[in-house]
């Protein structure tokens, strides 16, 4: 019978998508503009542009559907996720394995949707034309607390002799945690790092200070690029660095991040979420790009529309035991 | 040696009120000249957007508003009825008098506690009201005025039909061939029609046709399996207990932010009005109900009037309460009730401020502009029933 009933409704999925393309095309919006209720989503701030952009476009076509999009981050998202609150979550990282339990814990299941990527981007003073590329054991080596890199000289010998000032997001951010994930491992930021929960004052900071370094979300690079010079990071196979190209093919690693959207399994059976989802998915790769973001490879939008499409619930990102699973997206999500 | 140090300082006066005044200036005129181009009749009418050229206000603006008029209307009364217990009804006996310091002693510390964590007790106590956990949450409250029930069905051909229920729990509505839904059109429109009940081959080879593209013929028809939806409409007095996150909550939050401010400015009015007022009042016969109505409120309304501009305008631009009460910024409608979903311009302005893209800077600076004539408007509004208000002493 659930089998049946799930078939049933795939069938009727497909005959919306169908009648709304029709819609559009003849001007026959029966079914496009008759939805009803409340998309509610709530999370991550750094994925909100992208939502924002979504939900915008779905209001042009489902005029009485009402969506709404907070910031609570994606800690707080997912506090309010896991009690049934939203419909949707924004997350600018993957779900943590005590999140999960507390997801468990009110019987809430929830379908895991990978969006867009995000890039960490490094970035010096428009003056340093010294440092043009860094390895990530150099970059732990100078954000890692009790690191003996006061001057740019002790970091490569060829350097000049200015301190080096340290910028980044504040520890409340997911960019933060990220960052303390891949580049540092074990150990802690150093304190004397300038924070700012502002990305907009790391780049006037690093702007406007001759041995700056910092770090951010690519977007505030792209938008700044006469401001600042961006450092290629060395993860391995050579210095790459951050643009829409080598984040999408995956060259510019290991800071380039996936942004997801995490849906809860009841509200997917509403009409108006699963059209806001599906709505989501086909145009995430668009507005990704529009936003300052960069697009996944289309063939991970594929997987998450078929995760979606079967309804498949749980995370690619934790084991069993609850140990993260680390990876390129087109790797772990399948 | 004397009259220089008159001099130097009436220098000093002067310095200080010019950094002040410069400061000022320096701000509202970097606000005008980035915003001044991004402040267009669109920033009022619109709703938020990704792109900073039609980013708008609208929904923020509507919000700011209907949370400064609850947090007027509930602040106000009880701060200056709180200012008037505290001043013109002074405690008898040794217990209540320690228990009026200690009181006074809270209120005059509560001003100075940061607003964030008034957002959180305004979480707690209004929103989804903790302490009676009788009541449910927010989301399934156990008391609630003003809302009818439905159960929603989407026929083969994509309308939405409504069938009326009546509780939010009641058992689902079983597809029935032959009973009665409502059709409610894209525009609203309501009919009444019988809902068909086909088997699925039927219904697959009805969407298989192919003289039938707008699927005419499965208007009304449902699959015995179709689920329902239990949906709600509410009214514009929707009331709940808990109250959620909605506006009122909003309003009551910013109410305990500036109700210590409100009660401290009450209270040093009602102490500039001189005490020869109250015995005059009292020795002619009056109560102390009459004094303090006829006498000492009107004598103090100037100093009242003043200080709750000043908390009110300390509301509108709190940002961090409202974060953590709604932390909405993207919505596109504006509230339909006192328990409707809502931002605030400060939590707009803030988002676009913290946007990467410059141009979303300029609309943010737009965005200060208006919070700033909003701000003033109502200031005028409350400058303007003072001075209706307003008696001299003699």
């Amino acid at each position: 019978m659930r089998t049946i009933r799930e078939q049933r409704s795939r069938l009727k999925l497909l005959s919306i998508v169908a009648v709304v393309a029709l819609g559009t095309l003849a001007g026959n919006t029966v079914y496009a503009q008759n939805l009803r209720g409340n998309v509610v989503v709530d999370g991550s701030s750094t994925v909100y542009p992208i939502t924002e952009a979504v939900a915008e476009e779905f209001r042009k076509e489902q005029p009485n559907v009402r969506v709404t999009v907070g910031i609570s981050g994606t800690g707080g998202g997912f506090k309010r996720f896991a009690i049934g609150e939203t419909d949707i979550s924004n997350a600018s990282r993957p779900i943590k394995a005590t999140e999960l339990a507390a997801t468990h814990e009110n019987n809430i299941a929830f379908i895991e949707l990978p969006i867009a990527y995000d890039g960490l981007s490094i970035v010096v003073n428009r003056e340093n034309i010294w440092c043009k590329s860094l390895t990530i054991e150099q970059l732990r080596s100078i954000y890692i607390e009790g690191s003996t890199v006061k001057s740019w000289r002790d970091l490569d010998p060829s350097y000049p002799d200015i301190p080096i000032k340290l910028y980044g997001p504040g520890a409340d951010s997911g960019t933060f945690d990220y960052f303390r994930e891949v580049v540092i491992r074990d150990g802690n930021v150093r304190s004397d790092m300038s924070p700012s929960e502002d990305d907009n004052v790391l780049v006037t900071g690093v702007a406007g200070d001759r041995g700056a370094i910092g770090f951010f979300g690519c977007a505030y690079y792209f938008e700044n690029k006469d401001k600042l010079n961006v450092v290629a990071i060395d993860g391995g196979k050579g210095p790459v660095a951050p643009s829409p190209e080598t984040i999408e093919n995956g060259t510019y690693a290991p800071l380039s991040r996936p942004l997801f959207i995490y849906v809860n399994a009841r509200s997917a059976r509403k009409p108006q979420v699963r059209a806001f989802v599906t709505f989501y998915l086909k145009h995430a790769a668009k507005l990704a790009d529009e936003v300052g973001y960069v697009r996944l490879p289309s063939e991970v939008y594929a997987r998450a529309e078929r995760n979606f499409d079967q309804m498949k619930t749980g995370t690619y990102y934790l084991d069993e035991t609850g140990n993260p699973i680390e990876g390129p997206v087109s790797e772990v999500y399948k | 040696m004397r009259s220089l140090r008159n001099r130097l300082f009436v220098v000093v006066c002067v310095l200080a009120t010019g950094v002040a005044a410069v400061v000022l200036v320096v701000l509202l005129g970097a606000v005008l000249y980035k915003g001044w181009d991004h402040l267009t009749i669109g920033l009022l009418t619109n709703a938020p957007s990704r792109r900073a050229s039609e980013a708008g206000l609208k929904p923020a603006i509507v919000g700011s508003i209907y949370l400064f008029i609850i947090c007027a209307v509930v602040a106000i009364p009880i701060g200056v009825g709180a200012a008037i217990l505290m001043e013109e009804f002074p405690p008898r006996g040794r217990v209540m008098r320690a228990l009026h310091r200690l009181v006074q002693l809270n209120i005059t510390n509560l001003a100075g506690v940061p607003s964030i964590v008034y957002g959180i007790i305004g979480l707690t106590i209004f929103a989804n009201m903790s302490m009676f956990p009788g009541l449910g949450t927010s989301l399934s409250p156990r008391y609630a005025m003003g809302v009818t029930w439905y159960d929603e069905f989407y026929d083969e051909a994509g309308n939405l039909l409504r069938v009326r229920t009546d509780r939010r729990d009641a058992p689902a509505t079983v597809v029935t061939n032959g009973m009665t839904a409502t059709l409610v059109t894209d525009t609203g429109v309501q009919e009444t029609i019988t809902v068909r009940v086909m088997p699925i081959e039927a219904i697959d080879a009805l969407h298989d046709d192919e003289q039938d593209p707008s699927r005419q013929k499965l208007a009304g028809v449902l699959s015995p399996d179709a689920e329902p939806q239990r949906v709600s409409e509410k009214a514009w007095y929707y009331v709940q207990l808990p109250f959620g996150r909605g506006v009122l909550a909003g309003g009551l939050t910013l109410m305990l932010v500036v109700l210590p401010i409100i009660i401290t400015v009450t209270q040093e009015a009602l102490r500039a009005v001189p005490n020869t007022l109250r015995e005059g009042a009292l020795a002619c016969g009056a109560t102390r109900w009459q004094m303090v109505w006829k006498m000492t409120l009107p004598a103090a309304v100037q100093g009242i009037m003043t200080g709750s501009i000043l908390a009110m305008s300390r509301a509108i631009g709190e940002a961090a309460p409202v974060l953590i009460l709604c932390g909405i910024v993207y919505i596109s409608f504006l509230p339909a009730n006192l328990m409707d979903d809502f931002t605030v311009m400060p939590l707009q302005i803030y988002n676009w401020a913290s946007r990467p893209q410059e141009a979303f800077h300029g609309v943010a600076a737009a965005g200060i502009i208006v919070l700033l004539v909003v701000l003033l408007s109502f200031n005028a509004l409350a400058i303007f029933i003072r001075q209706k208000f307003n008696k001299p002493l003699s």
